[in-house]
């Protein structure tokens, strides 16, 4: 079977024990969250830590307060978000998100923290040790090409968090913290165009909770594709919230594409277009048409490049008809 | 007395729902599989594989590896000089690679160490230096000309192996059809993905002989291949067969890994285990070939088949294997499962730098009975009948002989379409469902059994011993072996029967080529028949044993004895009895001590021409099923919303588990056609060398998960088979079969395209769909079929023409003559 490299292993049991590990450790140290992604690949050598501080023994980081909005934990299991009616109620795109990442065994383990720092997948990258050596490695790791794009000079690695585009599109912030430091970071900055350095979060840092406003008004969904009804990780996913008066017509708009890049994709022009016009079908089409217009997936995921990209406007519309209220999941 | 083998319906065991005997063990993880296997002083072995899909080996040097703390050993070919392999026109593999390595994941050294851990980490200090050479990717550069073919062996270059058969003049019997139909479809190649991953654990004694545990279908096999590779007397080697967490076709090999452990124990003179990471069992695949194929079918206005020629082109990848077999086998059972009067077919198998294909669940009849079942749905269109119609019309005849000398014995076929065109509300569905919503129908047939062994022989194909004792304690012996499809429950219930007590009362022992007599293997689906009838004729000479001794006892005549609830009685006055133990006391004071044997062998086959070894069974199975699918047109996805499914059986001998193979067969069936690809990835050439296999693991080589595993309706089919044990047939191949194509037809009743190849993804959907709207050919599916100079066609003149079954000259035309055949032809 597959070993696991050996490794120092601590578990701090609060967030500023951890964020000194961090400092003293620098680089060589990785955080554990859940480790449903970050094991396998350590067994894959995709990763080599020296050291891993467990999150797990860290009680502040699994709570959940209801004040103005919602604060989650970054320890809160993924199927402790599932079972949490605040955010099936009020928060649907996340909690839709969530319900539909990997297994329910995986849940059981993952947390929010470690959905949104998931690694950047690639099928030339999440691969074993072997394979890889077999292709001569690849830029996102030990390598000097990109071999899903062999012109490039950039990773494309694939952002496949479920839970991102959901929270981006809830205007989600979340808390960072070092040994003697803290920010606070709009979810939607967080990320990079680059599938080997894809977040804004310093080695030393610990992403301890996310903050979502009050969803007044707004509703949200999450459409994900994948061949799979459960297991598999996007292939393509769009989170969709829009906040619409009573008449019908929208005043707010973020739509969010997950797992078409190397960072979940918040379409701008198409919250543009979507305020102050009702969701009617030639409103979902264009917005469809302009969500997808600027994508170029790669293949480098489960199905075709060519293929996902036609489908971007088909799950968009979905995902808009669904909040106009029709009955179509 | 109660007749062995009779058809009767009065059984006490036989046909009841019955927990099978080794679920308790298993659902409270006792049952010992070959990684739980753990014993004093083991060692751990790991294997370098290559990083390279095609090169010459130039050195290997292993002295880091073997300097490294906690290394015992370290292999490589130079300690391994003979080739094995599984069949005997194919001895082209070594446990190490000594000159040349041919696919990515080839094995090149092995460590033995102290652990898993240590082995992993001397792989790293060994160094190979490969001279690297062009590399084979796919069928087409195969076939065409190469300096440097990957087995010096092969026919002509890269190709492997090429047939031609002819049963009959097929170009006339196509010339006087009223339509000819001719269609080309690709199955792509897939695996077995059976959960238990491959491991095995050598233990070698202090006198020099050794045991191996592995996980394999087939101990017997791998028994003769150790002693070959080896070089050593086979009665010095023992390999037992663990139960198996899934077989499916992938551990009927000798493997590579077996050896190189037993060798090392040997060696060593301690136990060394191995245990393969699902990469590795990726590499080892022995899955299904990928398949191109072409149809030229001729049929009658009122929808009888005139002829057909079928062209099928095998992806072999790197080794032999089955290949040989598998090539024969996308051909040999056309002719069962419809009337077919005239057949002919060429097929050809290709090495590739992949890893090697070899026989999966069907062994080569999926591929061609996806092409033929979805040319059949083309054909009752243009003659406007129904599918289920035209099958029915031309179903093949039980107790006949197929043009190509195949014996067909009962058939449940026909009772198999009724009953799904029934319990799938067929009639009021097909042609008639709302746009994006469809129903398909499909057949097949399987073998219960391969009529010959892989290597000639004239020996029994199945031993079973039992050994009684005064403690009325029953123990049966039998090399076959359990992979989970129940061959343990088969062996321990028909015993059972027939000597009128309970299965729990029987120890069984299988596997296991010191204890228990020969039995070639799980594959086939030839268990249930050969062992079993050979069980059959052991239970019944223990019980005429018995009845012998308590007739004497009781004083009345033998076939006066009866066996049933642990007891033995007159059955004319059932209160004269004796329980078992006492009746086995009887017998062992008349007889001695009570150890009997039965075996069985097939029957001999009709064919008498060089290949007719292929196909031949006892009997066959048949199957149909009809799947209903919803398409969403905009995304072309295909979702299975019900499979109806009959198989016929001859007799169900426990419907738990004929449900359950019947199930798991739909399962299977379902992933080959939407989902599984056992495919490469080759990156560009310009910049690499690399040919590597695309998804190898569970997450990204897709298999359904039980989200979308649709409802299952099962019928099965009972009309006792003469030949099979009680009347039983196989299950645990056939029902696979037909749900590939079923999906297919279903694709076109719900959006009018054709997807002439699997897996059935989105895309192709899509792009079917476009055209469609397009105006132009809704299909997807290969266009053409490679050229391939065939060799001259073997002719041999079917049964119902006065042929005797041997090889001949084709006849010459006479006008005259051809009219009086094909009358016959297009009547029968």
């Amino acid at each position: 079977m597959m070993r696991l490299p050996s490794f120092r292993f601590c578990s701090p049991s609060s967030v500023t024990e951890a964020a000194k590990i961090l400092s003293e450790e620098g680089s060589e140290a990785r955080l554990l969250a859940g480790g449903t992604d970050l094991l396998p690949n350590m067994k894959r050598g995709q990763q080599r830590p020296k050291t891993l501080v467990s999150l797990r023994r860290i009680e502040s980081l699994r709570q959940l307060s209801n004040g103005s909005g919602i604060t989650l934990g970054a320890g809160l299991t993924l199927t402790d978000i599932v079972e949490n009616d605040t955010v099936r109620e009020h928060y649907a795109g996340l909690w839709q998100a969530a319900s539909q990442i990997a297994s329910p065994q995986l849940r059981n383990v993952g947390t929010m923290g470690g959905n949104i720092c998931l690694d950047t997948r690639c099928n030339f990258y999440n691969q074993s040790e072997d394979w890889r050596k077999a292709i001569d490695y690849c830029l996102k790791k030990d390598g000097e090409i990109c071999w899903v794009v062999t012109k490039s000079k950039k990773c494309h690695a694939v952002s496949s968090s479920d839970t991102a585009p959901a929270l981006i599109s809830l205007g989600a912030r979340v808390r960072l913290v070092s040994a003697g430091c803290e920010r606070l970071v709009d979810l939607k900055d967080f990320y990079r165009d680059d599938g080997a350095d894809y977040m804004d979060k310093r080695a030393d840092e610990i992403l301890t909770e996310i903050i979502l406003d009050p969803a007044d008004g707004w509703q949200s969904t999450y459409w994900k594709l994948r061949r799979r009804e459960s297991f598999d990780f996007p292939i393509l996913s769009v989170a969709a919230a829009i906040r619409a008066n009573k008449g019908g017509t929208v005043e707010e708009a973020r739509i969010v594409l997950g797992a078409v890049a190397s960072r979940p994709l918040l379409c701008g022009a198409a919250s543009e277009f979507l305020t102050g016009r009702k969701l009617t079908n030639e409103v979902i089409e264009e917005v469809a048409k302009i969500t997808s217009r600027p994508v170029k997936p790669v293949n480098n995921t489960d199905l075709d490049a060519l293929w996902r990209k036609k489908m971007i406007p088909v799950y968009v519309a979905r995902a808009l008809r669904e909040l106009r209220g029709d009955d179509i999941r | 007395m109660n007749h062995p083998n009779n058809l009767s319906e009065n059984f006490r065991i036989i046909g009841k729902k019955r927990v099978r005997v080794d679920a308790l063990s298993k659902v409270t993880g006792q049952t010992v599989f070959a990684d739980d296997i753990a014993l004093p002083r083991m060692l751990h072995c790991k294997l370098l594989r290559s990083s390279l899909p095609h090169a010459r080996i130039e050195s290997v040097d292993i002295s880091r590896a073997r300097a490294h703390r906690g290394v015992h050993l370290v292999l490589t070919g130079e300690d391994f000089p003979v080739e094995y392999g599984i069949l005997p026109v194919s001895q082209d593999e070594r446990p190490l690679c000594r000159d040349k390595v041919r696919f990515v994941g080839d094995p090149v050294a092995a460590v033995i160490a102290k652990d898993e851990q240590t082995a992993t980490e001397a792989l790293a200090l060994i160094k190979v230096n490969y001279q690297p050479l062009p590399t084979i990717a796919y069928v087409k550069e195969a076939l065409a000309a190469c300096e440097t073919p990957l087995q010096d062996y092969a026919e002509e270059g890269n190709i492997h192996r090429r047939l031609s058969y002819s049963f009959g003049d097929v170009d006339e019997a196509l010339e006087l059809a009223d339509h000819v139909f001719e269609d080309t479809f690709l199955y792509e190649s897939n695996t077995h993905m059976a959960m238990e991953q491959h491991a095995s654990v050598a233990d070698a004694g202090p006198d020099g002989r050794v045991t191996l545990w592995s996980s394999t279908q087939c101990p017997h096999y791998v028994h003769r291949a150790l002693a070959k590779a080896l070089e050593m007397p086979a009665a010095h080697i023992r390999v037992i067969a663990c139960p198996n967490g899934g077989g499916f076709g992938g551990k009927t090999d000798p493997f590579n890994h077996e050896i190189v452990v037993t060798r090392a124990s040997l060696l060593l003179g301690r136990p060394v285990k191995i245990c393969l990471t699902r990469e590795e069992v990726f590499y080892c695949h022995r899955g299904r070939h990928q398949v191109t194929m072409k149809l030229r079918t001729g049929v009658t206005q009122d929808g009888k088949l005139t002829g057909m020629h079928l062209q099928t082109l095998l992806d072999g990848g790197a080794y032999g294997s089955y290949g040989i077999a598998s090539t024969f086998y996308t051909a040999a059972l056309q002719p069962v499962t419809y009337q077919l009067p005239r057949y002919s077919f060429d097929a050809c198998r290709v090495f590739t730098n992949k890893p090697p294909c070899g026989p999966k669940r069907g062994h080569g009849t999926p591929q061609p009975r996806f092409g033929q079942e979805i040319q059949l749905d083309k054909i009752a269109e243009k003659l406007q009948m129904d599918p289920a119609e035209l099958r029915l019309g031309i179903v093949a005849p039980p107790d006949s002989l197929t043009c190509n000398y195949l014996k067909i014995g009962t058939t449940g076929l026909a009772e198999c379409i009724n009953r799904v065109v029934e319990k799938s509300d067929w009639k009021h569905k097909h042609r008639k469902l709302p746009d994006g919503r469809g129903i398909g129908l499909a057949c097949g047939a399987y073998m219960s059994g391969a009529g010959t062994a892989i290597y000639w022989n004239k020996m029994p194909h199945s031993g079973v011993q039992i050994k009684l004792d005064r403690s009325g304690a029953v123990t049966v012996y039998c090399g076959a072996t359990e992979v989970g499809q129940g061959s343990d429950d088969v062996l321990v219930s028909l015993v059972a029967e027939v000597l009128g007590i309970e299965t729990i009362d029987i120890k069984c022992f299988t596997g296991d080529t010191d204890l228990t007599p020969v039995d070639l293997g799980s594959y086939s689906s030839r268990v249930t028949l050969m062992m079993g009838n050979a069980a059959i004729q052991a239970a019944g000479r223990a019980q005429e044993l018995i009845a012998k001794a308590v007739a004497a006892k009781l004083e009345i005549p033998e076939d006066q004895i009866g066996f049933a609830d642990r007891l033995v009685f007159d059955v004319s006055d059932p209160s004269r009895k004796l329980s078992f133990r006492e009746a086995v006391v009887c017998a062992e004071e008349m007889h001695g001590t009570m150890v009997l044997a039965g075996s069985y062998a097939p029957p001999k086959s009709a064919g008498r021409f060089p290949g007719s070894g292929v196909g031949p069974s006892p009997t066959y199975s048949y199957t149909a099923a009809v799947a209903e699918v919803e398409v969403d047109t905009k995304t072309g996805a295909v979702e299975v919303s019900r499979i109806t499914i009959a198989h016929d059986i001859g007799r169900s001998l426990n419907p738990v588990l004929v449900e359950g193979q019947v199930i798991g067969g739909v399962y299977m069936g379902i992933g080959e056609a939407l989902l599984e690809e056992h495919s490469m990835r080759r990156l560009p050439p310009r910049l690499s060398e690399a040919l590597v296999l695309r998804n190898p693991s569970m997450l990204d080589y897709k298999t359904l998960t039980m989200q979308d595993m649709p409802e299952v309706v099962v019928e099965i089919v009972e009309d006792p088979d003469p030949e099979g044990p009680f009347g039983a047939k196989e299950v645990g191949q056939g029902p696979l079969l037909p749900i590939m194509p079923a999906i297919a037809n279903a694709v076109y009743d719900a959006v009018g395209v054709r997807i002439d190849e699997v897996p059935i993804t989105p895309s192709k959907v899509l792009r079917a769909l476009s055209k469609k709207a397009a105006g132009r050919d809704a299909r997807t599916g290969p266009k053409d079929f490679p050229e391939i100079a065939w060799p001259q066609a073997i002719f041999v003149l079917p049964p119902d023409e006065g042929g005797d079954g041997k090889a001949s000259n084709k006849p010459e035309r006479k006008r005259a003559a051809k009219m009086h055949t094909m009358d016959k032809v297009t009547s029968s």
